[in-house]
């Protein structure tokens, strides 16, 4: 059966089913609504976590990490600012191997100050050995909620997973979204089990010791085999999904792209309008399609080059831009493409929660739109 | 200096157990002093023990016995809180 919710609510709904043991949280927008609906589920009685009331985003994380290190499945959330804020423990919670699930309302960094969806707090923390993952819709958002503790706990990978969802047009659009009963939610997730909990008095150790340019260097490393690692989490949690709902995430979701001469690449609820579009493209007989990449860490490199393989064109859109550099999105696909003989072009498009509607799209397929798409000012090639 | 571990063998996130230390004996360090006691003075009030932070006390049961130099590094904090003034420090050759 389908209920009728926004992104955020689903995300609550999907923390109330994986069995949450504490939530440390400091309230944003437009991350609120995942929390005020968790926490009514908490005051009902209808979930049993230890809501924590921090002062700030920094403490959220901080109290997150004591709490999965200690041995309770934790979940946060935030937003733009807040994630900007708890960047600092985020590297941390990555390099002390904490799995924590957060979800991340998407919402473009200050300034000018702005409230609304793009990808640039994702992009902040890049490089901070998280798992990403973008959601399309907020049945996607779900999805990836149940998934995210099997990937974050696997033991080849205990690593943050952080599901981002768009501010707005998914995190307070209502959808239809199919719910999974909670207990093949709890089968799915099994109970929170860590190698080495700081709590086990049997089994003493120190966590996040000072590590010297001796060392330092080699735990590094580590975290990335832990996210080479959880490319095959997600596959194997996307199959155990598959096998109680029906439904699959991946980290690649391909679209119209069999003989299609031209292929956008984007994350996100933009791929949504994406596929409308090319719907409609290919209805006037274009050979177009999409490529939307719901795995930005770890990035599914081979699989996507794989996926473009013989593409003529390849259209990077990315929603968060690297002033005096190339934007991320665009960079990974200019790596992942290299010496395949696809052209490759890119857009920095909807920054700050600018829509882009299906005739941007329409001229982004045909060459006619600017490298800052939909920026008033900008001239467009002819 | 014992050889350095593979990135793949260390354990994850750099986590260590007690007593893992490749070279514990932290005496090496020692400032250039370290403490002599006379027994005939000490009463065994065990303030050196409580004191000293690297637990280089020694002791028989509850009875005061010495120092273990293999962790001492000179501090003189045990001479210093020392009521009769059994502990005092000497220059040691090094």
């Amino acid at each position: 059966m389908k209920s009728l919710l926004t992104g955020g609510e689903a995300i609550a709904e999907a923390m109330r089913q994986i069995d949450v043991d504490v939530v440390p949280v400091y309230p944003i927008t437009p991350q609120t609504p995942i929390i005020q609906t968790y926490a009514k589920f908490v005051a009902d009685g209808r979930a049993h976590a230890e809501l924590v009331d921090v002062e700030s985003e920094h403490s959220a994380m901080s109290a997150a990490i004591g709490a999965a290190l200690a041995g309770a499945r934790t979940v946060t959330a935030t937003s733009s600012q807040g994630l900007a804020l708890m960047a600092e423990v985020v590297y941390i919670a990555a390099s002390m191997r904490a799995p924590i699930v957060m979800a991340l309302g998407n919402r473009a960094l200050s300034g000018p100050i702005n409230i609304h969806c793009d990808h640039s707090d994702s992009m902040l923390i890049r490089d901070s050995g998280v798992v990403q993952l973008f959601a399309e819709n907020a049945q996607e958002a779900y999805d990836l909620m149940l998934v995210a503790p099997r990937i974050a706990e696997h033991p080849d990978v205990l690593l943050p997973v952080l599901v981002c969802l768009d501010g707005f047009t998914i995190t307070h659009a209502a959808e239809p979204v199919e719910l999974v009963p909670d207990a093949d939610v709890r089968r799915l997730v099994g109970p929170y089990a860590l190698p080495h909990p700081v709590l086990d008095t049997r089994d003493p150790g120190t966590h996040g010791p000072f590590a010297m340019p001796d060392h330092y260097f080699e735990l590094r490393r580590q975290q990335a085999a832990a996210l080479e690692a959880a490319q095959i989490a997600l596959g194997a949690a996307a199959d155990a999904l598959e096998r109680i709902a029906g439904r699959r995430v991946g980290a690649v979701d391909p679209y119209r792209i069999d003989g299609a001469d031209k292929v956008v690449v984007a994350l996100g609820s933009t791929a949504g309008t994406i596929k409308d579009t090319v719907d409609e493209l290919r209805a006037e007989g274009e050979r177009v399609g999409v490529l939307r990449i719901c795995s930005f860490r770890p990035f599914p490199s081979a699989e996507i080059a794989n996926a473009l393989h013989g593409v003529d064109t390849v259209i990077a859109l990315d929603r968060a831009d690297s002033p005096g550099g190339t934007p991320a999105l665009h960079a990974e696909l200019a790596a992942a493409l290299y010496g395949s003989g696809s052209q490759l072009r890119g857009h920095v498009y909807g920054l700050g929660g600018r829509d882009l509607h299906p005739e941007d799209i329409c001229r982004i397929f045909a060459g006619r739109e600017a490298a800052y798409a939909g920026v008033r000012g900008e001239p467009c090639p002819a | 200096m014992p050889e350095l571990t593979p990135w793949q063998k260390l354990p994850a996130a750099g986590r260590t157990t007690p007593g893992s230390a490749p070279q514990p004996a932290t005496g090496g360090w020692r400032t250039g002093v370290k403490p002599m006691v006379d027994l005939d003075a000490c009463v065994n009030c065990l303030l050196c023990w409580l004191y000293c932070p690297d637990s280089a006390i020694t002791l028989d049961g509850t009875t005061f016995t010495g120092f273990d130099e293999r962790f001492c590094k000179g501090c003189e904090l045990c001479a210093v809180v020392c009521p009769t003034g059994a502990i005092s420090m000497v220059e040691e050759e090094r």
